[in-house]
């Protein structure tokens, strides 16, 4: 057991039980701190598989700003634990459970039959160099620059349009 | 020993399945939202799993994007439920049915 | 060439109907619009005199020919052209037809004075020449049934001229109607003739069919089927058994109609296209026997009901009907030429009749009933003297032309064999004599027993003359078939032979020289028919209470002829009111309203169900929409992993 598959063990068990118990939990705020939670193993995770710029990236984008705004949405809408909000325990919740079981029994078969996935013994040799700023900075410039430049242009329709539809009426 | 890629695509699979039981089940709209967050990381996890195994710079560059576009989408997506609980008063998704027969 | 004018011989008559008709109310003029009706059938007589003495020009062979119009229907297998077949048989009829009827357009002008549907009229009667000529000239079953039901129609229209007047216990449109529904009876025997016909031999035009048919065996089932399915149809046209029925509600159209519709042309189709198929007959000898039979029955039946009928127009209606009954019995023995023979004398002789019956009745202001008529003689001299002839014509007294056509009908019918046949034939000859000589007696001599205040006058010239040159015709117009044995050519019997070739050949009928017994036989209708004409004459000239008591000693006999033998109550009983009631309480009020109805609302409430229930998916939920999403997804994966 080398320390970073015991670290991938852990992380992993970490992950899975935050996103279980934020889809469980009945306080909206709860959930959002578990999902903050979810996304720190997740950049840990990152860093074991040597995609550092991603890493940090996960923490400052996703847990920074976005679970922020989640936060602050709920703060300003004053959602705590509603009655309405509850969920009924009826037939719905059991048909998605089966259907969700289903997906997860045809994922596993995909991932365990026999010819599934490249035999690989570990990360690529090359992992390091590339998830570093420098290789991200390279493809980000090099190969992948239109579609870096539109996504600028999807942020601004994207700061537009929240900013229509959040507007209050005149 | 290294953890095989198969560990990683599970996690990422298990999760997955958690946001779709969440997106499913869950009525509060903003939860369900986190759910489809939850979503999307994993996939993130799956692609930056297969661009360190394949040693191909591709998928950690798809997974900068998609932060990006969740990033709008998250703006985006709670404008809304902010629009519609000042209409509505609510974010119960039961009760936003107005496309009822 | 004169054949290719045939075109315009049945185009005009159209155009004159169409002209009459839309422009009718406005010409105003009643000698224009006559003088336009009259014309265009006129032409056709022109044209077809041309063409027949061209023909007469050439040697027999050529003389048969078939023009082309435009080619009509050609739907896969089946291909009609509208064609006519310009051979002897059919310019025979043109001229029959056309010269008849220019003499019939002619004596309406005088006859429909002053009625205000003149115009309509001449339309009508337009019209009706067009599609007679269309049935006659027509070279395939197709253009020809295309004419019978045009003349059909015509006949429709024309009985119901007068449309609101009253005529025995309904109206003329109920007689029309009833002329209409009985002939669409026959036709429907007409139409599966037709389909028999195109199922067997793969056309629809005479030449190939009548080819094709020579190479049958004689006694061949579907000759047999397709010559009686024909034969109904020519019953419902002619007036046969049991079709008849309609003929003499017919005569509550005006004169001139019943002269040239149901005397001289119309009825004359089913005789004229039997003899057309002569050859699919001949090879069914089941099928003659049944149409001399049937012609033979009408033939005595139809007399013996002529003979106590009161009103002048019944009178002739039921003497066509036994004069078809005799062509038809004519065709049944094989003597074809005998048969279209006497349908031209009696188109002659009957349409002179009619006219003359047209001009009385017109005299003493639309009486007809003749019990109310005698004496006439002197006040109307001219159809006086044409009506004798016409009715010494139809007793069959030589040497008018009555007498040749039906001679020859009776000595075909002997020396082929039928004498039951020809016993019935002179039956029924001696019986015409008698009835046609009461009428005239009770008509036009004796004493005058017509109501106070009217005053009879002669016709106007324009209903004199045609009376004048039918009656010519109806005293000479023998000559065309005088026999060999009184020293004549038989010239008809050799125009129309190459007609009938094929059908002797087939028949193989013995030929017969001049025999002494056909003197005998000759003789032997002389002296029936005079003493028909004797009886009669003594009768009901002098001795009117001879009649009477024999009426009086059988009472029942004679209220069953009276009453024709009560067939119209038979058929009204046994068809129409069970057709009537069984449609009304089982085809509309079952059927109809509950089964159809019930199958196009049930569509629609359907389609609408169906509507309301997929509607409910859209709960408006968009988790839901999302379950089905996922549950999609799961079936298809697994169905390709499972591939």
């Amino acid at each position: 057991m080398t320390p970073e598959s015991l670290a991938f063990f852990f992380l992993a068990a970490f992950a899975v039980t935050t996103a279980v118990l934020m889809v469980l939990q009945r306080n909206p705020v709860m959930s959002a701190i578990c999902l903050i939670g979810n996304f720190f193993a997740l950049a840990a995770l990152y860093l074991l598989l040597r995609a550092q710029l991603l890493a940090v990236l996960q923490i400052v984008v996703y847990t920074g700003a976005i679970m922020v705004l989640v936060v602050f949405v709920i703060m300003l809408l004053n959602l705590g634990d509603e009655e309405r909000l509850r969920e009924r325990y009826d037939y719905k919740m059991a048909l998605v459970l089966v259907l969700v079981a289903g997906f997860v029994a045809e994922l596993a078969y995909i991932l365990f039959s026999a010819d599934g996935l490249p035999a690989a013994a570990g990360l690529h040799r090359q992992a390091e160099a590339i998830g570093t700023v420098e290789g991200m900075g390279t493809a980000l410039f090099g190969r992948f620059l239109l579609p870096f430049e539109v996504t600028s242009l999807l942020l601004l329709a994207a700061i537009v349009g929240a900013v229509v539809l959040a507007k209050k009426k005149a | 020993m290294t953890i095989p890629l198969a560990y990683y695509l599970t996690l990422s699979a298990v999760m997955f399945a958690v946001g779709v039981a969440g997106v499913l089940i869950r009525r509060n709209a903003i939860v369900v939202f986190m759910c489809i967050e939850l979503m999307l990381n994993s996939v993130n996890l799956t692609l930056v799993a297969f661009s360190s195994f394949l040693g191909d710079i591709t998928g950690q560059a798809l997974v900068f994007f998609v932060m990006a576009v969740a990033a709008a989408e998250a703006a985006v997506g709670l404008a809304i439920v902010i629009a519609l609980f000042r209409n509505k008063k609510t974010v119960n998704i039961d009760e936003i049915n107005i496309l009822k027969w | 060439m004169p054949q290719q004018l045939i075109g315009y011989a049945v185009l005009l008559p159209f155009l004159g109907f169409l002209i009459n008709g839309l422009f009718g109310p406005k010409i105003r003029n009643e000698i224009v619009i006559g003088t336009i009706g009259s014309l265009t059938v006129g032409a056709g007589f022109v044209i077809g005199c041309l063409n027949f003495f061209s023909m007469l020009g050439m040697p027999p062979e050529d003389r048969a020919g078939v023009v082309e119009i435009f080619p009509w229907i050609a739907a896969g297998g089946l291909q009609v052209s509208v064609a006519y077949q310009v051979d002897q048989l059919s310019v025979l009829m043109l001229l029959v037809v056309t010269g008849v009827g220019f003499l019939i357009h002619v004596y309406s002008i005088g006859y429909m004075h002053g009625d205000p549907g003149f115009w309509r009229f001449f339309a009508y009667m337009n019209l009706f020449i067009f599609a007679m000529l269309n049935l006659i000239l027509a070279d395939n079953f197709l253009l020809m049934f295309l004419g019978w039901e045009g003349v059909g129609l015509c006949s429709y229209l024309l009985i119901g001229f007068w449309y609101d007047r009253k005529f025995e216990k309904g109206t003329t449109a109920d007689a029309a109607k009833k002329a209409f529904i009985v002939n669409r009876i026959g036709d429907f025997g007409f139409l599966i003739g037709m389909f028999l016909i195109y199922t067997t031999f793969g056309s629809l035009r005479f030449q190939t069919v009548f080819a094709h048919a020579a190479t049958l065996a004689v006694g061949a089932p579907v000759a047999l089927w397709i010559s009686l399915a024909l034969f109904v149809g020519a019953t419902g046209k002619s007036a046969q058994i049991p079709l008849f029925v309609w003929l003499p509600d017919a005569m509550a159209g005006p004169t001139p109609v019943s002269a040239l519709i149901h005397a001289a042309t119309m009825v004359t189709a089913g005789v004229y296209m039997v003899a057309r198929c002569s050859v699919l007959y001949a090879l069914a000898p089941a099928a003659m026997e049944t149409v001399a039979i049937v012609g033979a029955a009408t033939a005595v039946m139809a007399a013996t009901i002529g003979l106590v009928q009161n009103d002048i127009k019944k009178v002739l209606a039921y003497s066509t009907i036994s004069q078809l009954g005799t062509m038809f019995l004519a065709l049944g023995v094989g003597a074809f030429t005998a048969g279209i023979f006497h349908l031209m004398t009696h188109a002659f002789f009957k349409a002179l009749l009619f006219l003359g019956s047209g001009a009385v009745i017109h005299a003493l202001h639309e009486e007809q009933d003749i019990r109310k008529m005698g004496g006439l003689k002197e006040a109307l001299p001219i159809t006086y003297r044409t009506f004798l002839v016409g009715t010494i014509a139809i007793a069959g007294i030589p040497p008018f032309a009555g007498f040749f056509s039906k001679d020859e009908i009776l000595w075909k019918a002997f020396a082929n064999g039928h004498w039951f046949l020809w016993a019935a034939g002179l039956a029924g000859a001696g019986l015409t004599a008698f009835y046609m000589f009461r009428l005239l007696s009770l008509t036009f001599e004796g004493e005058r027993r017509w109501e106070a205040g009217k005053r009879p006058h002669e016709a106007p010239r324009s209903m004199t003359v045609p009376l004048m040159i039918l009656a010519a015709l109806s005293f000479a117009g023998g000559i065309a078939g005088i026999p060999a044995s009184l020293g004549g050519g038989n010239a008809i019997e050799h125009w129309l032979e190459p007609v009938f070739e094929r059908a002797d050949r087939i028949m193989a009928l013995p030929g017969h020289g001049v025999e002494p017994l056909e003197y005998v036989l000759m003789t032997l209708s002389v002296l029936v028919a005079a003493g028909g004409i004797i009886l009669a004459r003594s009768w009901y000239l002098g001795r009117k209470e001879i009649p009477l008591r024999l009426s009086q000693k059988a009472p029942r006999g004679y209220a069953l002829l009276l009453n024709k033998y009560y067939v119209d109550e038979f058929y009204d009983a046994a068809v129409v009111r069970p057709m009537t009631a069984g449609s009304e309480k089982l085809l509309w009020k079952v059927i109809d309203v509950n089964v159809i109805d019930g199958i196009v609302n049930g569509t629609a409430s359907l389609i609408g169900w169906v509507g309301r229930t997929f509607r409910m998916v859209q709960t408006g939920v968009v988790q839901n929409y999302m379950i089905v999403f996922l549950a999609g997804v799961v079936l298809i994966v697994g169905w390709l992993l499972a591939k």
